[in-house]
């Protein structure tokens, strides 16, 4: 599809419908900035001062205020429902998506694939397939930008962001950081390379990698001896991991939440800030000793576990059990999946 | 011109350093305003010097960086917020209400000193080196990153806020108490309303600024934990708190803007502003719904989806009143008898620029529309249509309005309405071709960009050079008419409000006699003769 001029390109399958909505705002814009410099000058033309013609004083129009007031309503009403819509789809990443990682740092940004390619200021993605880039950045706020795929996202140095996209279109393209972060910010550009799916396959192979990310991970996990209280036996001092990941944790004070990658990063640094029920909190920070990419790596591992068990989790008497009645929508999620509702914990 | 006025009541640079009256307090603050705005707009200029070519080759990013953030914060919190308020308001407000001063003079006083020692830290902050934060300090890169001197600019801009904090109660309780016999609140002037509009923002909103600002600069000195995520703190907080004052001082700006507008459309109409309980309850409206906007400037920081949508559509409620406005405004010139003075060409521009600034905001309100355009040029072109297409505007229509009340004397009308037109077309020429490089995707704050948004960029850059000129011929014409400039009469505009009643310039207590209002404002249909209250 060429590229139609004063818009980038429509790389994205976003793309076509952020550039329709586009065009129907900038169609509206016209449309009233139109009607009010038409009048406007109609008037100082047809109501030119003259000393024949006295102005002919009007109060105003109840009916009048009533119907500027309702029609920009309504029609503000349907703009909100139609960019909730889009925006709605573009913060729900489908669950098949491909997922890669992005650390932003000054003045550079980082790819790491999940068979251990890693890239610097650029990234390489399939067409017609959706990927996920989850997004941290290891000293200010950045922001993830690709205008040809109309997606954006701040890149937050306390936790995980994420942006996702399914490219349609094989091309360079740029990708900006557009929230400011200091001398280099307008050099911190990369380049985004979508390519056919053989090629990327063919790309993916071509790189050198130490290993999958979750291997990595867990090698991290040996070394660090998370596994000497992670362990999935009742003995162990910390929450078994396995099947953790994306499931809901009943916390010490009777909080739940799910374990998403946010979650896990956290409990790595500051590992008391959310102690899982009937853990004690003993387990020490791992704070400036494991490096965002390990945290990644580790992330990445205990995701995996998930995948691989499928055997009831906890490893105490049942601390973390969820009650119906509390939290119907978790017990909804539960019932999706396969095993019963009976999530672990994790670490102190 | 009258024997006795303010100006000429006492002389001597103490008559004015140490002088109370509203009138004398409003020529300091505009001479104050007016050299921030010009440092401003040097700024601006070099900004706009350097993007003409994409490679960063006149200036180096980092000094790049600190020219466009010393632009937007010396136009933001030292020429906008006071420029209407602080010198329009501050000249007029009182004699619209037939009051020989505002309630406290002496805090009207304080609030230019406030204002004063603010600027001055500006200066020093800009004398060490200048700040790179860009206007909103997102921390951690203000907090633990940025090598530049944030804290003296920030303790500037409290400052600041100070003054504007004094000028707002003023304004509240002299509208409450200071009202002459017979003027009620439903025979106010809009601009009155307007301003006290924006004053109820001022009291609220600043001091939100201002405890923003010292935990920043706190954690710059002492390293306490709240927005650096290294100390324990989290860098979204500030962004709420920041734009939950700097989403409201945006209708802080643009508000008495409106009201000159108000003014203004009605006088060169001859007509009664349609509509008028409208406009004046719709100013209150943005008051109100403005302080639950603000995180429609953080649609990509992170906040949850589910807040992301409730302040989209919150969003969308502010746009109402402006709409609502803007229709009456148009409506108010349908029969009327229209003249195009300086003063009503500026205040067509606003009506039609500010249409498209208001317009193009729903862009940015539009959740999914704003993921792509949020921090790009788009952005840049659309608070520009509101805050030099609107605001700046506005305030040379009022300023050519009442000109002639400030000093006795006309400006040139010729020159006048010259600079007016050339202001029109620098100023569409600028910012059009902003939108477009914004939809293209040129992110803003960019020193450099690739070669392929050249072409719209150095477009933008011509547009600049015939803006700065459009606003230098005023500077230069309205000295000139100081001295030269034909004597105004007491009413030059055949105007109704009562600053028109007194003569010009106004006397130093600004009636001879307390004025009697017995007919609601804007009564162009009565009789021509102006009862004369002097």
């Amino acid at each position: 599809m060429p590229n139609l001029p004063l818009f980038p390109h429509q790389a994205s399958d976003v793309a076509v419908q952020v550039d329709v909505f586009y065009l129907a705002l900038v169609l509206i814009t016209t449309f009233f900035s139109l009607l009010i410099a038409l009048l406007i000058l109609y008037f100082i033309i047809k109501y030119r001062h003259t000393p024949e013609r006295q102005a002919e004083q009007i109060h105003g129009s109840t009916l009048l205020e009533v119907i500027w007031t309702v029609i920009p309503l309504g029609i503000s009403m349907v703009i909100f429902v139609w960019g909730a819509m889009i925006y709605y789809h573009l913060r729900r990443p489908p669950a098949d998506a491909l997922e890669i990682y992005g650390e932003a740092k000054q003045w550079m940004w980082k790819f790491e694939h999940p068979g251990g390619q890693r890239e610097i200021n650029a990234l390489h993605v399939p067409i017609g397939r959706p990927v996920k880039v989850t997004l941290i950045s290891q000293d200010v706020i950045h922001d993830f930008f690709v205008p040809d795929f109309r997606v954006k996202m701040d890149v937050l140095p306390n936790r995980y962001t994420y942006v996702w996209f399914t490219a349609t279109r094989p091309g360079v393209y740029h990708l900006f950081c557009s929230q400011y972060c200091g001398t280099n910010h307008s050099a911190m550009i990369g380049e985004v390379t979508v390519m056919k799916p053989e090629d990327f396959a063919e790309w993916l192979a071509s790189g050198k990698a130490e290993g999958s990310l979750s291997a990595q991970g867990e090698k991290l996990f040996q070394e660090f001896g998370c596994i000497t209280c992670h362990r999935p036996d009742s003995g162990a001092r910390g929450p078994n991991l396995q099947g953790l990941y994306g499931r809901p944790v009943r916390l010490t004070d009777n909080r739940v939440i799910i374990a998403d990658d946010n979650y896990i990063r956290e409990s790595i640094l500051q590992p008391n800030a959310k102690i899982v029920s009937g853990f004690q909190p003993i387990m020490p920070t791992f704070q400036g000793v494991v490096s965002e990419e390990g945290l990644i790596q580790i992330t990445e591992y205990i995701k995996h576990m998930s995948e691989q068990e499928s055997q009831p989790l906890n490893n105490r008497t049942n601390p973390t059990l969820l009650r119906d009645t509390e939290v119907p929508s978790i017990q909804q999620n539960l019932q999706q999946g396969t095993r019963p509702a009976n999530p672990s914990g994790k670490k102190p | 011109m009258p024997e006795k006025h303010y100006l000429n009541d006492n002389y001597g640079i103490r008559s004015w350093l140490l002088t109370k009256d509203h009138k004398r307090i409003a020529i300091l603050y505009l001479i104050s305003v007016s050299v921030m705005f010009f440092v401003g707009g040097i700024f601006a200029a070099l900004v706009r010097l350097q993007l003409l070519t994409p490679n960063a080759e006149l200036f180096q990013r980092d000094t790049y960086n600190k020219l466009f953030s010393e632009h937007g914060i010396n136009m933001v919190f030292f020429f906008l917020v006071p420029s209407v308020p602080a010198i329009l308001g501050n000249f007029v407000l009182p004699l619209m209400v037939g009051a020989k001063d505002l309630a406290f003079p002496k805090i009207n006083l304080m609030s230019w000193y406030i204002y004063i020692v603010g600027a001055a830290f500006s200066f020093a902050a800009l004398c060490a080196g200048g700040v790179d934060t860009g206007w909103t300090f997102y921390p951690p890169y203000s907090t633990g990153y940025a090598k530049t001197p944030v804290t003296l600019l920030a303790i500037g801009v409290i400052f600041a806020g100070f003054s504007s904090i004094f000028t707002g109660l003023n304004f509240i309780v002299t509208v409450h108490r200071m009202r002459a016999p017979g003027l009620t609140w439903g025979r106010l002037p809009l601009f009155v309303w307007a301003n006290y509009a924006t004053s109820i923002i001022m009291i609220l909103g600043t001091p939100v600024l201002a405890i923003t600002l010292i935990l920043l600069a706190l954690e710059r000195a002492f390293h306490i934990g709240i927005f650096d995520p290294r100390l324990g703190g989290d860098p979204v907080l500030f962004q709420h708190m920041f734009w939950f004052y700097s989403h409201p001082a945006v209708y802080i700006m643009i508000l008495p803007g409106m009201g000159v507008i108000s003014e203004l459309v009605t006088c060169f109409s001859r007509k009664r502003a349609f509509g008028y309980p409208f406009i004046a309850f719709s100013s209150l409206a943005i008051a109100v719904f403005g302080f639950v906007v603000w995180a429609h400037h953080m649609f990509v920081a992170g906040i949850s989806t589910y807040s992301a949508l409730v302040f989209s559509l919150l969003s969308f409620a502010v746009a109402i009143p402006s709409a609502v406005k803007v229709f009456n405004w148009t409506a108010t010139m349908y029969k009327g008898s229209i003249s195009l003075e300086t003063p009503m060409l500026y205040a067509l521009a606003f009506i039609g620029l500010f249409t498209i600034g208001g317009l193009t905001g729903l862009f940015l309100a539009a959740l999914g529309m704003d993921i792509h355009i949020h921090d790009t040029y788009f952005v840049i072109a659309h608070f520009h249509y509101i805050m030099v297409g609107g605001m700046v505007t506005a305030y040379l229509g009022g300023l050519h309005f009442w000109w002639p009340k400030m000093t006795g004397r006309m400006y040139p009308e010729a020159w006048a309405k010259l600079s007016a037109l050339i202001v029109f077309i620098g100023f569409n020429l600028t910012f059009f071709p902003q939108f477009i490089l914004g939809y293209l995707g040129m992110p803003r704050r960019y020193a450099a960009y690739p070669p392929e948004f050249q072409v719209l960029n150095v477009l933008s850059s011509a547009g600049a050079s015939i803006l700065a000129i459009g606003f230098l011929l005023p500077a230069i014409y309205f000295m000139y008419s100081l001295a030269y400039g034909e004597p105004a009469g007491d009413n030059p505009w055949n105007a109704k409000g009562l600053e028109w009643q007194t003569t010009s310039p106004p006397p130093t207590h600004n009636f001879h006699h307390t004025p009697v209002v017995t007919e609601e404002a804007y009564n162009y249909g009565a009789p021509e003769e102006v009862p004369v209250a002097h």
